[in-house]
């Protein structure tokens, strides 16, 4: 172990800024995309249902 | 049609496939981002030029990796679409291009701030720097050529031909600001700031580098699986395309 | 399919697309008026510094010649798409690619050529001197059919699109990178002392590269557009 306390730890020898700007934007954007993809998972779900139920009355037309 | 060469290349064999391989790499991808983590903070001793600022690459260079490594599936996912006339492959193709055009984004972000400390500035007209930007200009390029177009299967074929003309650009890029940056005889500067990297230091990149390829796989999966459902919930689908039919009466 | 056919049938597309052009001077003299309208403004924009006019004039020139061909690319196919030629020349026998190869050569003389003919007289606004102005037209000469093989990929791609006017710009640029630095980069060596020789080239690879891809990948893209 080559940290000798939490404040070492993210300050990272001073260069604290750059090196968890880059780990938390890595984390957000990932995490974002997988919320995102969520999110249209259940959109594209939703507007599937819908379509199923209006396809019996529309396809026989 | 020439489809059944596989029997997951029908999108509605693939779907449930798809949903079942989603959670292994999913969790595969989480575990490795941990060790390597653990690894690239506690394990990787500092680096004795650049202090802790090099513990950027861990996600810089994997970033990078996959953003350049993406391009290059969905080009080839691109051209089976082409040539085989398989809609599946388009649509792996237009799953891919969100996800690089991330990593796309976090490769040049991360680069910003590991340049900063490392070399003085922000931003430098190095060679992967420049290939990189371009590269999110590409990506950008296939997105927004595919969203301009309403007809969906010239949007799929349209977008792909881009797709295959840009791997051919990209490399030229790369050697054409190279052979430019040794003509201006500018910063001569590399990421690879000595070939002597530890052992652990090398093996926390390679870790992270799985685990982000693991990543994109579990994500571009989760997404063809929603282009599935979107296709198959619009009118357009079933004028187009006699295949979905045949796919739907078999079951 | 014999080889006097083909080449009449694309010696016939160029002269037709020239005669075109003839009767509508004023939309080729645009681009080249544009070209004289943007380096103009970047001396006014700078500062009539020699020494620094010096060292932009050739980049600038260069992006100038990349916009005025930008700006000429929705001429390439528009016309014959809207009034359906393009749809007979997909059905004729000769290769789509030897076609498409005849309009880009119409285009580059309507749009190309006057950009390198006009382009010492703008390297002088910039204070260019004898050599680098030969190098500046030399490296235009074998750069702007480069340009214009590769904005026929976008032009086809755009076809009948919405927004097309921009959505080329951003397909094509970035596939000018390579041009522009081997094009700017000719003109800044010989301007530095080291010849241009490589830059060009490496400007000739580009346009043989471009020659072979292009219009095939062009062919392809039209068929696409037009199904």
């Amino acid at each position: 172990m080559q940290w000798g306390s939490a404040s070492e730890f993210f300050a990272m020898g001073g260069y604290g800024l750059y090196v968890w700007t880059s780990f938390i934007a890595t984390a957000l954007c990932m995490g974002w995309e997988v919320l995102a993809l969520w999110r249209r998972r259940a959109a594209a779900r939703a507007e599937q249902r819908a379509g199923l139920l209006g396809d019996t009355d529309e396809t026989t037309a | 049609m020439s489809v059944n060469w596989s029997k997951y290349s029908a999108p509605q064999a693939f779907y449930p496939l798809a949903g079942r391989l989603i959670p292994w790499f999913a969790v595969v991808a989480v575990a490795l981002m941990g060790v390597g983590l653990y690894m690239g903070f506690f394990v990787a001793p500092t680096d004795f030029q650049q202090g802790e600022s090099y513990r950027i690459i861990f996600v810089h260079v994997p970033a990078a990796w996959m953003s350049m490594f993406l391009y290059v599936v969905m080009a080839v996912w691109a051209g089976i679409g082409l040539g085989l006339n398989a809609r599946l492959s388009f649509m792996m193709a237009q799953a891919i291009a969100p996800t690089g055009a991330m990593f796309t984004f976090l490769a040049l972000l991360t680069g910003a701030m590991w340049g900063k400390p490392t070399w003085g500035a922000w931003w430098v007209w190095d060679a992967r720097l420049t290939s990189e930007l371009i590269l999110l200009f590409q990506y950008a390029g296939v997105m927004l050529l595919r969203t301009s177009i309403d007809d969906l299967r010239r949007a799929d074929r349209s977008s792909a031909v881009f797709a295959l003309v840009g791997v051919v650009n990209v490399p030229i890029i790369y050697y054409s600001v190279q052979w430019w940056n040794t003509l201006h005889q500018g910063a001569s500067v590399s990421m690879s700031t000595g070939s002597k990297m530890a052992a652990t230091m090398l093996m926390a990149m390679l870790i992270m580098t799985i685990a982000f390829w693991l990543y994109s796989i579990a994500v571009i999966l989760a997404r063809v699986r929603c282009i599935v459902v979107e296709r198959d919930s619009l009118p357009v689908w079933d004028e187009r395309s006699a295949v979905s039919q045949e796919v739907v009466e078999v079951r | 399919m014999n080889r006097s056919s083909m080449w009449e049938a694309v010696s016939g597309i160029v002269k037709r697309d020239l005669l075109l052009a003839m009767r509508r001077r004023s939309d080729a003299a645009m681009s080249v008026f544009f070209l004289v309208i943007v380096a103009s403004l970047f001396p006014l924009g700078v500062g009539p510094e020699p020494a620094v006019l010096r060292t932009i004039g050739p980049g600038v020139l260069w992006v100038a010649a990349l916009l005025a061909c930008l700006l000429s690319l929705s001429r390439v196919f528009t016309a014959d798409y809207v009034d359906g030629a393009l749809e007979q020349m997909v059905l004729v026998p000769q290769p789509l690619a030897v076609l498409v190869a005849g309009k880009v050569v119409a285009h580059w003389l309507i749009s190309g050529l006057p950009v390198v003919l006009l382009s010492p007289l703008l390297g002088l606004q910039f204070g260019l001197s004898g050599d680098a102005l030969g190098v500046l037209v030399l490296s235009l000469l074998l750069g702007t059919p480069t340009l214009s093989m590769i904005g026929a990929i976008g032009a086809a791609l755009v076809l009948g699109v919405r927004g097309s006017g921009l959505l080329v710009a951003l397909l094509v640029l970035p596939l000018y990178v390579p041009v522009l630095i081997f094009g700017a980069g000719a003109v800044t060596s010989s301007m530095a002392g080291i010849g241009a020789e490589a830059n060009l080239s490496l400007l000739g690879a580009c346009l043989v590269l471009s020659l072979f891809l292009a219009p095939w990948a062009t062919a392809a893209a039209l068929r696409i557009a037009l199904e």
